[in-house]
C-alpha cells in the first residue's frame, strides 16, 4: 500500500510510503485526496504547477500538502497525481513540482470531507530501511 | 499526571515544572476517565493543559472546560486569558476555523408546521444552502470585496441584502469585530474565500431545524422567547477556507517569532507571539478579520434559510429572528474581575463558547438580566441543549461555555461501522430527517461515533459554570 490513512479521533491521519522522499510526498498528497473524493474517478487533465518552501522535511511537507488545498479552492480543482522534485538540506529545503486533476464533479467523484488544514501534529518525515515515510494529522 | 479531586466536577493539575498556573479541568469522573488512560487516545488533552499552563503571561489557571478532547496545541474546550502586557497569542488557542460558531434563528412555528412539511423544507434548504466539499456560494468577490468582508463582518452581508437590521444586535460583537486588517492577510487566504462566502463546509458543520422539547428556566426561555414545540434552526460553521490560510500562514509566521521572542515551543500548534509584539498584532488582526468573515459568512447562510422557509410557511423575513450568533474559536480583548480587581485580558477559547452571564454589558438588551444564551451541539440524532452565562462561569471560566458532544470515535472506525445510506434511513424511521452531500461524509457523523453530549451538559451544570434552559431536538438536519 503506498499510502495509510491513520486514525484520529477527531480527523484524519495521512502516511505516504515510497523508495524515494519524493514518492513518499506524493503518496501523502494522494492520501490526503483520498479523503475528499473517489481518487481513481479523477482524471489528470490540468496542470497546476506548485513551489514550496520550509526550514525543514516536516515544514516542506505540511506546507506542500496546505498549498494543495488551497490551490483546490483558489482553482475549483481536485488531484489525483502529483510530481515533484525535493531540493536543499540543512535548514532550507524547497520542492517543486504539478499537481494532476480536473474541476471537481460531484456526481463522478463522489466528494466526501473538505479537508481545512494540514498540521504538525504527528508529522514525520523519515526513511526506514529502503522506503521513506512521510506523515502527518490533516484538520477535517 | 497526579490529578486533585476538587469536587466532583473540578480536578486540578497543580504546577509543576515549567507550568506557572495549575490546570482546571471540569469534569465528571465519566469524562475524564479516558483522559486518564495513557494508552488511549486522550491523553494528551491533559498534556496540552500543561504545556498552555507555561505560556508566558497566563492568568489564574489553565482551563479544560467539560467537553475537553485533544486538539492541535490547545485542547478542545481550552480557555486561557493572558496579561496583555506580559503574554502572549497562541495560534493553538484559535485553531484552523476561526471564529467557528453557531448561529441560532428563532421561529414563529411549531413542530407540528414541520411535520407535516419535513421532505419539503429538508428539499428547500438542501438546495439553497451550499454545503459540501467544492461548494461556492452566490456571491463572488474580488479581493476589493474580501477586504470589506474582513473589515465589516455581519454587517458587509446586510449591506448585500442579506439579512435584516435587527439580526446585528444577537451578534456577538454586533457582527462587526473592531481591529481587524485586510492588510494582515494574505492574498492567498482572500483568493480561497473569492467564492466561499454564504457556504456551510463540510465535517461537523451542519444545518438543523429543532423543536424545543423541554425547557428548564422559564425566566431565560422568555427572555430568549423560547417556547416548548417552537422551532429553531442552528447553523454550524466558521471562516471557511480564509481562516484555514491564516491559521496555515501563521503557523510558519508565528514559529519563527516563538524563537525570536525564546518562548519554547511544546508543541508545533503552540506556536505564539507577545500580544505587543509587530507578530502578536499582526496576527491578532488577522485572526479578528477571520472572525469578520464567519460572521458574514452566517449572515448570508441565515438569510438563505429564510429564503428558503419563509414562502413555503407564508412568513415576513423577520419572522424568523436572530436568536444569537457566537463563535466557539475565538481570541478577544475582554474585561474580567481578577482577584476583585476589573481587568483587561486577552481570552482564548478554542472549542468553547462566550456565555457570559447576568449583567453584563456585551449581552443583548433583552438576555442582559438572565445571561448569554449558548447552544451546546450533540448529534444528528440526538437532542441539543440551550444553556446560559453564569455569574460563577464569569468567575471560574472567564464567561465560557461548553460547545458540543465531541468525538468518541475516528471517522475512519465510523465508516467502517455505519453506511451513510443505511443511517440516513434509520435516522429517518425515527423522524430525523436527513439530507447529505456525501454519503460517506453522513456515516462519518454517526452519532455513535459522539460522545453522550447529556454528560458533558450535567458537567458544565454541574459546576455551575452554564445553567440548563432548553433542550431541542433535531427534525431536519442538512450536512456538507
Amino acid at each position: 500500500m503506498p499510502y495509510e490513512i491513520l486514525e484520529h479521533t477527531a480527523d484524519a491521519g495521512v502516511r505516504g510510503i515510497g523508495s524515494t522522499l519524493e514518492e513518499a510526498f506524493r503518496e501523502a498528497a494522494r492520501a490526503t485526496f483520498s479523503l475528499m473524493v473517489d481518487l481513481p474517478q479523477v482524471k489528470p487533465k490540468q496542470t497546476v504547477k506548485l513551489e514550496v518552501e520550509a526550514d525543514t522535511l516536516e515544514g516542506l511537507l505540511v506546507a506542500f500538502l496546505g498549498e494543495l488545498l488551497a490551490r483546490r479552492d483558489i482553482e475549483g480543482l481536485v488531484f489525483s497525481d502529483f510530481r515533484v522534485r525535493i531540493e536543499g538540506g540543512e535548514r532550507r529545503w524547497r520542492l517543486a513540482g504539478e499537481a494532476y486533476g480536473e474541476p471537481l464533479d460531484p456526481a463522478r467523484h463522489r466528494p466526501r470531507v473538505e479537508v481545512k488544514a494540514a498540521t504538525y501534529f504527528g508529522v514525520e518525515v523519515r526513511r526506514e530501511g529502503d522506503r521513506w515515510i512521510a506523515q502527518c494529522v490533516l484538520d477535517l | 499526571m497526579e490529578l486533585k479531586k476538587v469536587s466532583d466536577w473540578e480536578w486540578e493539575l497543580p504546577k509543576s515544572g515549567d507550568m506557572r498556573v495549575p490546570g482546571w479541568i471540569f469534569a465528571s469522573e465519566a469524562i475524564l476517565k479516558p483522559l486518564l488512560d495513557q494508552k488511549g487516545h486522550e491523553w494528551n488533552a491533559l498534556e496540552q493543559v500543561k504545556n498552555v499552563a507555561s505560556l508566558p503571561g497566563i492568568v489564574k489557571a489553565s482551563i479544560a472546560m467539560p467537553d475537553v478532547h485533544p486538539g492541535y496545541g490547545f485542547p478542545i474546550g481550552g480557555v486561557a486569558a493572558f496579561d496583555p502586557e506580559e503574554g502572549v497569542v497562541a495560534m493553538g488557542g484559535v485553531g484552523f476555523d476561526i471564529n467557528c460558531g453557531v448561529r441560532v434563528l428563532a421561529t414563529p412555528l411549531s413542530r407540528e408546521d414541520i411535520e407535516a412539511k419535513k421532505e419539503e423544507v429538508a428539499d428547500r434548504l438542501f438546495s439553497h444552502v451550499p454545503a459540501g466539499l467544492g461548494s461556492t456560494g452566490k456571491l463572488k468577490l474580488t479581493e476589493r470585496g474580501i477586504d470589506e468582508v474582513l473589515r465589516k463582518g455581519a454587517y458587509f452581508a446586510l449591506e448585500r441584502g442579506y439579512g435584516v437590521p435587527e439580526d446585528l444586535a444577537y451578534i456577538e460583537e454586533g457582527g462587526r469585530m473592531e481591529g481587524a486588517d485586510p492588510d494582515a492577510v494574505s492574498f492567498k487566504a482572500k483568493q480561497r474565500q473569492f467564492k466561499q462566502v454564504g457556504t456551510l463546509g463540510s465535517g461537523n458543520h451542519y444545518l438543523e431545524v429543532q423543536y424545543v422539547e423541554e425547557i428548564y428556566d422559564r425566566e431565560a426561555a422568555a427572555a430568549y422567547g423560547l417556547e416548548e414545540g417552537q422551532i429553531l434552526i442552528a447553523i454550524h460553521c466558521g471562516s471557511r477556507a480564509l481562516g484555514h490560510q491564516i491559521g496555515q500562514d501563521s503557523l510558519q509566521e508565528l514559529e519563527r517569532a516563538s524563537k525570536k521572542y525564546g518562548i519554547p515551543i511544546r508543541e508545533r500548534e503552540l506556536v505564539c507571539a507577545p500580544i505587543r509584539s509587530p507578530e502578536g498584532q499582526k496576527y491578532l488582526s488577522a485572526v479578528f478579520a477571520g472572525i469578520n468573515c464567519a460572521f458574514a459568512n452566517r449572515q448570508v447562510i441565515a438569510h438563505l434559510v429564510r429564503e428558503a422557509l419563509a414562502p413555503t410557511f407564508g412568513l415576513p423575513f423577520e419572522k424568523i429572528r436572530t436568536l444569537y450568533d457566537v463563535g466557539h474559536n475565538n481570541v478577544k480583548f475582554e474585561r474580567h474581575k481578577v482577584n476583585g480587581e476589573e481587568r483587561e485580558l486577552l481570552v482564548h477559547r478554542k472549542g468553547s463558547t462566550r456565555a457570559f452571564g447576568p449583567g453584563r454589558p456585551e449581552n443583548p438588551e433583552p438576555y442582559r438580566r438572565v445571561g448569554h444564551p449558548i447552544f451546546v451541539g450533540g448529534t444528528m440524532g440526538t437532542s441539543s441543549y440551550i444553556l446560559r452565562g453564569t455569574e460563577k462561569g464569569m468567575d471560574r471560566v472567564w464567561g465560557s461555555g461548553v460547545h458540543g458532544a465531541g468525538r468518541a470515535m475516528s471517522r475512519a472506525k465510523a465508516k467502517r461501522t455505519w453506511r451513510g445510506e443505511r443511517l440516513i434511513r434509520e435516522l429517518g424511521q425515527r423522524g430525523i430527517v436527513v439530507r447529505a452531500h456525501s454519503l460517506a461524509g453522513a456515516a462519518e457523523e454517526a452519532p455513535g461515533a459522539y460522545k453522550d453530549v447529556d454528560l458533558v451538559v450535567e458537567a458544565a451544570v454541574g459546576a455551575g459554570l452554564n445553567a440548563k434552559v432548553a433542550r431541542v431536538r433535531p427534525l431536519v438536519c442538512i450536512k456538507g
